[in-house]
């Protein structure tokens, strides 16, 4: 990730390199460098997506082998049409939406914040970075306890700025999915400061002390020329933050289950409960397809979106 | 960073992990690595034995193995604890199909009869049985007549259990629910229900009673479904391809719960382990539960006894159950004098039901249920009497223990007992998510 996060200058003797004609032994050494990687890639990754686009066209079953009987577009047209599927594809999205503005906003905040203090950087940058190495469970068990109802320690915490009555964090339908975006904001944002100060350290300290030379302000040298010059990062953070985001399923599986009264179940949660809780393998595959175009079209714009911008020197 | 350290330590370091990580592999899981990879199995002396017992009745599980295995020494048990829900049935159907299951498991009575119908269990020759006294005679008729699909029998049931009432006896005490004996007053009637809960309201200063709704289908699912059978309903039929759902029933019993919270006689938010610190803490007098929570409270020192779930709405008895049971996955290379050894386990267990009870669970071993034994076993052996009185899910592929069937079910009665849906609106929801099932031909 670093890698990506860092093409300027590092990126271009690279592929200046890769230009040159090779000798052809060269060639064969690199497949047979790659090979491990590839046979396990294509064992593990090109098979079985291979796999699931043949098996949602049949009505597969967890509970028998071998592909069962043809469906054709049936379970496609069944996604398409049932409320169910386009609910939990709504909660993805709005989860995504949810999460991924201030998933960005604060972490360049933060970001450029540390970047700036002369001293204790690496208490800070360990401080927004550690929730990330939480393991999703534990997270999930610590908000739960903080969103407990009367004995929680948010409620605890507003009762004494004088908020007496809170709402039921993850038990109000208009509640749990902010709750729980909320919780994974504070959980996911060290990976995108990490990004970010990676990106804020290729800025050449000189521009800065140019810009002071000319009397720019802080808040101008941030406009002009941080928040430019961290164009490609952004870019990057937020094709990774949506796609992040897009796959949410561990946070809200462990702590509203998909409730209350599915008012938070994601599409990922929909297939799981299709695939294993009904058995019907075939119509989750189909549902995953079509929950896969959406990260196709996700990547592909970013795809073309990296490719206008100029390549810095 | 780093690159002025010394990489040969780096490069030695890497070799020596390395190292390391192959002799585990070829030394520690090595043999099951080779056989798996060679698909050998396991050798056959071994009986391979998995199961879904956590907390305290894993303990008590594995108690009852080492029993057996004390009394068998030739035989290698194998016994492997997986965790228990959905990820436990797919391992189960899973291995089945790719020929590699274990010996004997133990499934919920209600999802046997879902591997049955799918062709994963090896049907029971109760004449094969019989030497062994794993018979109809010797077990719970309740669970042996659900141990059945289709008119044969796949399962042997190890117990029943039922959602039950636990209360604190000081606050029922105080609150003057107890008998002279001790015992809790009758509470088979709404009213009696309600009153008792507002006066142990009343002496806890929070709540009368506890249920969990939140991140939690069973238990609502639980609650309502034992009361809604007590006034006779039913709500799917004919193998899940109708449903039965009756309105006036259901709109009863969802009033009923709505006007509990309503009134703050219980919480309209609470998740399951909420509950559990609820009614150990003393702010409930009452806390409803299947039987199992019963080394929690022994192990909180909570002052509580344990009673079967009131009669509310005084029709035929009736309380939501599952049971445990022991299956045979199919398997084409089982020969009968493995067969026979799989039934000397399953009757060594059975046979060690008292220590099983010890977890609340009502044995199904009538030998052991009828004993002078169990009857000593308080709290355990006060609601024993349900056992012939328990409704199973009602059968489909999408109903049972841990089912979509019962994620709809919870979900709009958690709605409803949180006050954020009116019971005509969830009976409607609950209709249309059901109707979907019904019409989908089954996966099984």
């Amino acid at each position: 990730m670093s890698v990506q996060a860092v093409p300027v200058g590092t990126a271009a003797p690279a592929r200046a390199a890769a230009g040159l004609r090779k000798p052809r032994g060269d060639g064969r050494a690199g497949w047979g460098l790659t090979a491990p990687f590839l046979i396990f890639y294509v064992l593990f990754l090109i098979g079985p997506t291979v796999y699931g686009i043949v098996m949602s066209f049949f009505n597969s079953s967890l509970q028998h082998s071998g592909l069962g009987g043809f469906a054709g577009p049936d379970n496609y047209t069944q996604a398409l049409t049932s409320s169910d599927f386009w609910q939990s594809m709504w909660h993805t999205v709005l989860f995504t939406l949810m999460t991924t503005p201030p998933l960005v906003a604060i972490a360049l905040m933060l970001a450029v914040f540390t970047d700036r203090l002369a001293r204790g950087r690496w208490f800070f940058r360990l401080v927004f970075f550690a929730p990330y190495v939480v393991p999703s469970a534990a997270m999930a068990l610590i908000w739960t306890w903080l969103y407990t109802p009367q004995i929680g320690l948010w409620d605890s915490w507003l009762s004494a700025v004088g908020i007496s009555d809170p709402p039921n964090w993850l038990a109000d339908p208009s509640w749990a999915m902010a709750s729980v975006a909320l919780a994974t904001v504070w959980w996911t944002l060290g990976f995108n400061f990490v990004l970010y100060l990676a990106g804020l350290q290729e800025i050449p300290r000189n521009l800065y002390e140019a810009a002071a030379v000319d009397g720019a302000s802080r808040w101008h040298q941030l406009r002009r020329i941080t928040i430019p010059l961290l164009n490609r990062t952004t870019a990057l953070v937020l094709v990774l933050q949506i796609i992040a985001s897009l796959k949410i399923f561990d946070q809200i599986f462990l702590m509203t289950a998909g409730g209350p009264n599915y008012a938070t179940r994601p599409l990922l949660e929909y297939v799981y409960d299709i695939g294993f809780t009904d058995f019907r393998t075939g119509y989750a595959a189909a549902a995953s397809m079509l929950y896969f175009l959406v990260i196709l079209a996700v990547s592909l714009v970013w795809f073309f979106v990296s490719r206008r911008q100029p390549k810095e020197a | 960073m780093g690159t002025n350290g010394p990489s040969v330590s780096r490069r030695s370091l890497l070799r020596g992990a390395g190292l390391v990580g192959l002799g585990g592999l070829l030394s520690g899981c090595g043999t099951a690595l080779a056989s798996g990879v060679a698909g050998t199995g396991p050798p056959k002396n071994t009986l391979s034995y998995w199961n879904l017992l956590g907390g305290g009745d894993g303990v008590r599980m594995t108690t009852m193995e080492q029993v057996y295995q004390k009394q068998h020494p030739g035989v290698a048990l194998s016994a492997v604890v997986l965790a228990w829900g959905n990820p436990y049935y797919t391992k189960v159907s899973l291995a089945t199909l790719g020929q590699r299951p274990p010996d004997v498991a133990i499934s919920h009575l209600t999802r046997a009869s879902i591997l049955a119908q799918a062709g994963l269990l090896e049907p029971l020759n109760e004449a094969e049985l019989a030497p062994y006294g794993l018979t109809g005679a010797n077990i719970t008729p309740a669970a042996w007549k659900m141990a059945h699909t289709n008119g044969a029998l796949y399962a042997i049931p190890l117990d029943t259990h039922p959602l039950v009432m636990y209360y604190n006896t000081d606050i029922c005490k105080k609150a003057g629910l107890l008998g002279p004996d001790g015992s809790l007053k009758n509470l088979d009637d709404p009213a009696a229900l309600t009153d008792a809960l507002t006066a142990a309201k009343k002496v806890t200063g929070a709540y009368g009673g506890v249920f969990s709704i939140n991140n939690d289908t069973a238990t609502p699912w639980r609650f309502f479904s034992s009361l809604y059978y007590q006034l006779g309903g039913s709500v799917l039929a004919d193998d899940g391809r109708k449903i039965v759902l009756d309105e006036a029933k259901a709109d009863k019993v969802l009033s009923f719960i709505q006007n509990l919270s309503k009134q703050g006689l219980i919480p309209t938010s609470v998740d399951y382990p909420g509950a559990i610190t609820a009614f150990a803490t003393g702010k409930a007098g009452f806390y409803f539960e299947g039987d199992w929570e019963i080394t929690t409270f022994e192990t909180t020192k909570s002052p509580f006894s344990m009673t079967a779930f009131p009669n509310v709405f005084g029709g035929r008895y009736a309380v939501q159950a599952d049971s445990h049971s022991f299956v045979l996955p199919k398997d084409a290379g089982r020969t009968d004098a493995m067969r026979q050894q799989i039934f000397v386990f399953i009757r060594s267990l059975l046979g060690q039901s008292g220590t099983w009870a010890q977890g609340g669970h009502i044995p199904a071993w009538l030998p052991f249920q009828k004993s002078a034994a169990y009857d000593k076993l308080k709290p355990a052996s006060n609601y024993k009497g349900v056992a012939d009185h328990v409704r199973y899910d009602d059968r489909a592929w999408y109903s049972g223990s841990g089912s979509d069937f019962e994620n709809i079910m919870g979900f709009a009665i958690g709605a409803v007992a949180a006050g954020q849906m009116a019971p005509a609106a969830a009976i409607a929801d609950m209709k249309s998510k059901l109707t979907q099932y019904a019409n989908t031909p089954s996966p099984v």
